[in-house]
């Protein structure tokens, strides 16, 4: 089996960190991933997008045109891959940033408001767990506890007193992206 | 040790220190800048050299002075930078020291943009400065080949006494994927019978590009050249991916290769019969197994992010009725596997 994963935001919403935590996980795992940003002459507030591969095979390109799931973080990313998507992929969206409205209705939108979570949980720059738990509830390509793992093993020593207020932020996510399912 | 996620740029500066890597010499340039930032930290914690010169043009001739001693000696640069280093590459080539240099290619031609390129094809393989001479050139598709091939290089640099250039577009230092860190070489001190180490007690040694007399000249020449038969003999590599009954085989190298193996595994989902060919080592060019597969296969398709520079060393191989198809893009584009697939398509209904 093979998933694509696209993280897209602005430089600065945790976009690529979000994406190096499920890669994290995953290689942990045992699977084989790749972690791919879209790079360019950005500044703080530009694009910010990667894209992560989780195979239980060899990993050939580590682009794709068509992503499985994607969490888009505002409305630029929105736009973009609500028509990028593939048929039946998952479409993990920041509702605290995104006004555009979802149109397909061969995909599986679940809407989080990720900024106003983080938010009320004591910081906004957690957004990215919320929405990354949200996802993990929508395509469960690694346990929860594996993320929470890859936050506590791969953060270094100086934001390891980060790690456990993200984990509380991801678990609530998770539950957010659960209950948006089940509705 | 167990594999761990490495940032492309930062495996092949640790590569680089694990193989003993003594005196690094740079200048940043985008994707290729966060291999000297690495080094920054990692070589001065180690007690090592590190210095960021003011330009491409004073980092190759520091490291050129540092080969000169016998020491492990590297730079790295992305396209614009290996243009400024064309000079010091040839003196280095004259004077037969070892060097490793890494090109994170973007897009060209003139300053172009920071984008993932393959257009430094030509220069690397064939115009990597003036004068009869080609540095060996590893091109690797994966994190894990470009730990192993710039760990591996600094070893051929000395065997031959060369440089060696390992080269990769700006997706393969920008990507993260896990790779597996060879182990880290003592550094015992030992300089080899020629390098320039003082001369207490003996006679001086001599490391010099200018030979003004014809005769020698020549001969420094035919030596050069007959190093080059040697790495040509010895020094060939590629990979192959469902060769065995493909009818169209697509040849090409680095992120490239790997896109083109996806492409080809959805080539045989529709029923194509599509391998793929991988030089690894793009000088030498692996011709000769590349000829032997052209004898097997209906077509070739060569597939670069470029106008078409590793297809001219394709057609060598293969012969001017060889039937060989192109697909490219430039200036920072990298297609995607539906692209390639598309032209391996176009190519298939041709047959």
């Amino acid at each position: 089996m093979q998933r694509s994963v696209v993280f897209s935001g602005f430089g600065g919403q945790g976009a690529l960190f979000a994406g190096q935590v499920l890669t994290y996980a995953a290689m942990d795992a045992g699977h084989h991933v790749t972690w791919i940003p879209s790079y360019g002459p950005e500044m703080r507030g530009g694009v910010a997008r990667c894209t992560v591969i989780v195979s239980d095979d060899e990993i050939g390109s580590p682009v794709v045109r068509h992503p499985d799931v994607a969490v888009v973080f505002n409305n630029p990313s929105m736009e973009k891959f609500q028509r990028e998507l593939r048929s039946g992929g998952k479409l993990i969206v920041n509702s605290s940033m995104v006004n555009v409205p979802v149109e397909r209705d061969d995909i599986t939108a679940i809407l989080v408001p990720g900024n106003q979570v983080a938010a009320e949980m004591g910081d906004v720059r957690m957004t990215n767990m919320v929405l990354l738990g949200a996802m993990l509830a929508a395509e469960p390509l690694v346990e929860l506890e594996a993320a929470e793992q890859a936050l506590r093993d791969h953060l270094p020593e100086r934001k390891q007193h980060l790690v456990e207020p993200n984990i509380v932020v991801l678990r609530r996510g998770f539950r957010n992206g659960t209950q948006e399912q089940n509705r | 040790m167990a594999k761990q996620l490495w940032k492309g740029n930062e495996a092949l500066a640790e590569a680089a220190v694990r193989a003993g890597l003594v005196a690094y010499f740079g200048y940043p340039i985008t994707p290729q800048t966060e291999l000297l930032e690495y080094l920054s930290g990692r070589m001065v914690r180690l007690g090592r050299a590190f210095l960021q010169a003011e330009s491409e043009l004073a980092a190759i001739n520091m490291v050129y002075g540092a080969a000169c001693t016998g020491v492990r000696t590297m730079t790295s640069s992305s396209s614009p930078g290996i243009s400024l280093m064309q000079e010091g590459l040839s003196y280095m080539a004259a004077s037969e020291v070892p060097v490793v240099l890494v090109d994170i290619m973007r897009g060209g031609p003139g300053l172009g943009n920071i984008q993932p390129s393959q257009a430094d094809y030509f220069q690397v393989t064939k115009t990597s400065g003036h004068g009869d001479f080609r540095p060996l050139v590893l091109a690797p598709a994966t994190v894990q080949e470009a730990v192993d091939l710039v760990y591996e290089a600094f070893d051929l640099a000395e065997q031959y006494r060369t440089i060696v250039i390992v080269v990769a577009d700006g997706n393969i230092g920008q990507m993260m994927e896990p790779a597996e860190m060879p182990p880290m070489r003592e550094i015992n001190g030992d300089r080899p019978h020629w390098a320039l180490v003082g001369a207490d007690g003996r006679d001086h040694r001599i490391i010099t590009s200018l030979e003004l007399g014809a005769e020698r000249l020549e001969a420094l020449n035919l030596r050069l050249q007959r190093k080059i038969a040697r790495v040509k003999r010895e020094q060939v590599r590629w990979k192959e991916d469902k060769t065995d009954d493909a009818e169209i085989l697509v040849v090409a190298f680095g992120t490239m290769g790997r896109i083109s193996t996806t492409a080809a595994e959805m080539a045989w989902e529709k029923g194509i019969r599509a391998g793929v060919f991988r030089p690894i080592s793009l000088f030498p060019f692996p011709a000769a197994r590349l000829e032997e597969l052209s004898q097997r296969v209906k077509r070739i398709l060569v597939v670069e992010m470029n106008a078409g520079q590793m297809l001219e060393d394709v057609k060598l191989a293969v012969g001017k009725d060889y039937p060989v198809e192109f697909y490219g893009r430039m200036g920072g584009i990298v297609p995607l596997p539906d692209d390639v697939l598309e032209a391996v398509e176009r190519v298939h209904t041709e047959l």
